[in-house]
């Protein structure tokens, strides 16, 4: 009988379920897993570092660009941790935008994961609704920060600025016929915050289609039943944090626990698996979409009846309005200042973190006392995710990796930083 | 919040008598407790952290190393003013404008300069601590691994020893992470230029990408400043001075 040895298999970086920059080198007994090495890094533009040379508001767009799929989250856990070295206060309309943008994005994230995965799986169809309700959320970010994508909207001490009166609205083109842009224009008619509470309203429908494509279909099942199961202990062990640790039955949620932002203020149930297994996964996310409607329901509603200042007073930290800068001396230097120096942060340390949609993203602060921070750790929720894919992926088939990978929602933006 | 600072405190001297004896080792720092280790006592205090039902830090949340080269120093000093003004920090001849390379030289300091910072969560708690853990030898720092206690510290070590250079004793597979295969020094010291030491391009006589050094002049836009006039803090009314 010939001897049957092993191989080592290359997936990836170039392979469209690799999530981006994925190199998986794969020891391979016939199709089973026995080993996966993960090489990562080919992402790596070194934020940290370029965050040492520039003064602290300088990052927040660096920020953007860690997790490319949930950008205002990754900017409130920076924020957050300048805020608590500087101890600045943080108007209450402020932590309101904040935490509904939270959610927002929560939801992008989520709705980015939902389509991505199926489409390895091969559930094609929920690319494209996945993609249809996206569109809407990034004309949320568009209308507040005028970027779809990287909008650098949170600021130490607020947010850049109010919520905007009024909706872009569509025109027609070549590409969008009269109709339908009168169709798209329909919910774009009154304020940002009608436009989302349109949304709340009009989603919760949109969840139960991606369910009924998913939950009960049997291929879907076949490819997420018992797949990548992690215990709980296992999960605390690998650092697994957000739906990772909660699809393994721990109720952990930072929203929760360790309250931020208005978080402490609204409603919302923090859902939980019981087997660990890729399904689980699948199930606490769709729920925590659900859930997410909900709060930035709650949201609106606040945001509608109590206006206010979004950004702190003080002009050592936050820059003073155009009008005020042009006809005061002082706000002029103060404007200056800021642009030119930025501000310095007191000496010391700071950990702050955000439950982002992918887990815990924390931000590490050194100050020494000057302008740009000393040193800066990002702590990226996938980076633990991915470094568990050989214990997870470990004596499953080839196929289950790619439903592996999806399942840990990876983006490499944040892993590579 | 408080109370729960100086609980864990509590139970950290109860835990760790030896340790607590030592001013400042201890401390609550913004809302975290601090806890500084020595490299010969972390294994004993990481395994006790997770073990012990009174603290109970089952997860690792982050580890990360810390270079602590050219802590406090400006490019910029702001107590005397200066013709040169603003334009030091990009003039070439100027201070603030470091060259790197040969010509950089890291300041003599008795401090240690790696320090490995951990931070651990207790789920049942609900407290975070900061663990830190200066490596004795500046030109060989070594920290014992902790991955027999925290699975996932694995690649966090591998992070660290990547960019930092910092070795972990007792790890697995201490390989390269982050930087490209056959990377030469470790980008996050101090003393690495943030433009880097080499740049690739494709060369077409040859059919394959090249590695040269950097052509990039290094250049600081902002200079690093540091300001001891109490501006920042909140309440305090800025002073006369402070209103340049």
């Amino acid at each position: 009988m010939p001897e049957i040895r092993n191989y080592t298999m290359n997936f990836g970086p170039q392979h469209p379920a690799a999530h981006g920059v994925l190199r998986l080198v794969l020891e391979m007994d016939g199709e089973v897993v026995e080993r996966a090495d993960p090489h990562i890094g080919l992402l790596h533009r070194g934020t940290e570092k370029l965050a040492e040379s520039k003064p602290y508001n300088q990052s927040i767009g660096y920020m953007d660009r860690l997790d490319y799929v949930s950008m205002m989250c990754n900017e409130h856990g920076y924020v957050m941790a300048i805020e608590k070295l500087l101890g600045v206060e943080v108007p209450e309309r402020a932590q309101y935008i904040r935490t509904m943008f939270d959610e927002i994005t929560r939801i992008l994230n989520h709705l980015m994961w939902l389509g991505t995965h199926g489409l390895d799986v091969g559930a094609m169809a929920m690319f494209l609704y996945c993609f249809r309700e996206r569109e809407d959320l990034m004309d949320c970010y568009e209308a507040v920060s005028g970027a779809r994508l990287h909008a650098t909207y949170y600021r130490p001490g607020g947010v850049a600025r109010d919520l905007p009166d009024r909706m872009p609205q569509y025109e027609s083109s070549r590409f969008t016929s009269k109709s339908t842009a009168g169709k798209l224009n329909d919910s774009r008619q009154g304020s940002l915050l009608d436009f989302v509470e349109d949304f709340t309203n009009r989603f919760p429908k949109c969840i139960d289609e991606y369910e009924t494509l998913l939950t009960d279909n049997r291929i879907w099942k076949q490819r997420t039943v018992g797949i990548g199961v992690v215990s709980p202990e296992r999960a605390l062990q690998l650092g697994f944090t957000g739906p990772m640790l909660r699809g393994s039955g721990i109720e952990w949620d930072i929203r929760k626990k360790q309250p931020y932002a208005s978080y402490d203020k609204v409603d919302f149930d923090i859902p939980v698996g019981t087997n660990g297994d890729c399904y689980d996964r699948y199930l606490v996310r769709v729920e925590e979409m659900r859930q997410s409607s909900g709060i930035i329901k709650q949201c609106v509603e606040w945001l509608r009846a109590n206006p206010g200042p979004v950004l702190t007073e003080d002009h050592k930290i936050a820059p003073p309005r155009r009008g005020e800068m042009k006809g005061d001396m002082e706000s002029l230097i103060h404007h200056f200042k800021l642009f030119t120096e930025g501000f310095c942060l007191p000496e010391g340390e700071a950990y702050a973190a955000v439950e982002h949609p992918k887990g815990e993203f924390g931000c590490f602060l050194v100050s020494d006392g000057a302008n740009k921070p000393y040193r800066l750790k990002v702590r990226a929720a996938g980076f633990a995710h991915i470094a568990a894919l050989d214990e997870m992926a470990r004596g499953h088939m080839l196929s289950d990796v790619v439903a592996i990978i999806g399942t840990q929602d990876i983006v490499f933006g944040e892993i590579d930083r | 919040m408080a109370t729960k600072l100086d609980s864990l405190v509590d139970s950290l001297n109860i835990a760790f008598p030896d340790i607590s004896k030592i001013e400042g080792a201890i401390h609550v720092s913004l809302d975290l407790v601090v806890l500084n280790v020595e490299p010969s006592q972390l294994l004993e205090v990481a395994q006790r952290l997770h073990d012990d039902p009174a603290l109970s830090f089952k997860q690792l949340s982050d580890l990360c190393g810390v270079d602590y080269a050219t802590y406090g120093q400006d490019e910029w000093g702001t107590d005397t003013g200066n013709m040169a003004s603003f334009s030091r920090a990009v003039s070439a001849a100027s201070t603030g404008s470091l060259s790197f390379g040969d010509g950089f030289e890291l300041p003599a300091s008795d401090n240690q300069r790696f320090v490995v910072v951990y931070h651990l969560l207790s789920l049942d708690h609900n407290v975070r601590l900061r663990l830190r853990c200066a490596a004795s030898d500046d030109s060989m720092p070594v920290v014992p691994s902790i991955c027999s206690i925290y699975s996932n510290a694995n690649w966090y070590e591998r992070e660290a020893f990547d960019l930092f250079g910092i070795l972990f004793d007792g790890h697995p597979d201490l390989r390269r992470l982050l930087t490209d295969y056959g990377f030469i020094g470790h980008p996050f010291r101090k003393d690495f230029p943030l433009i880097g030491n080499v740049e690739m391009r494709y060369d077409a006589v040859k059919g394959r990408v090249v590695y040269e050094p950097v052509t990039i002049e290094p250049r600081v836009l902002v200079p690093r400043v540091i300001r001891e006039d109490g501006r920042y803090v909140s309440g305090a009314a800025p002073s006369d001075e402070a209103k340049d």
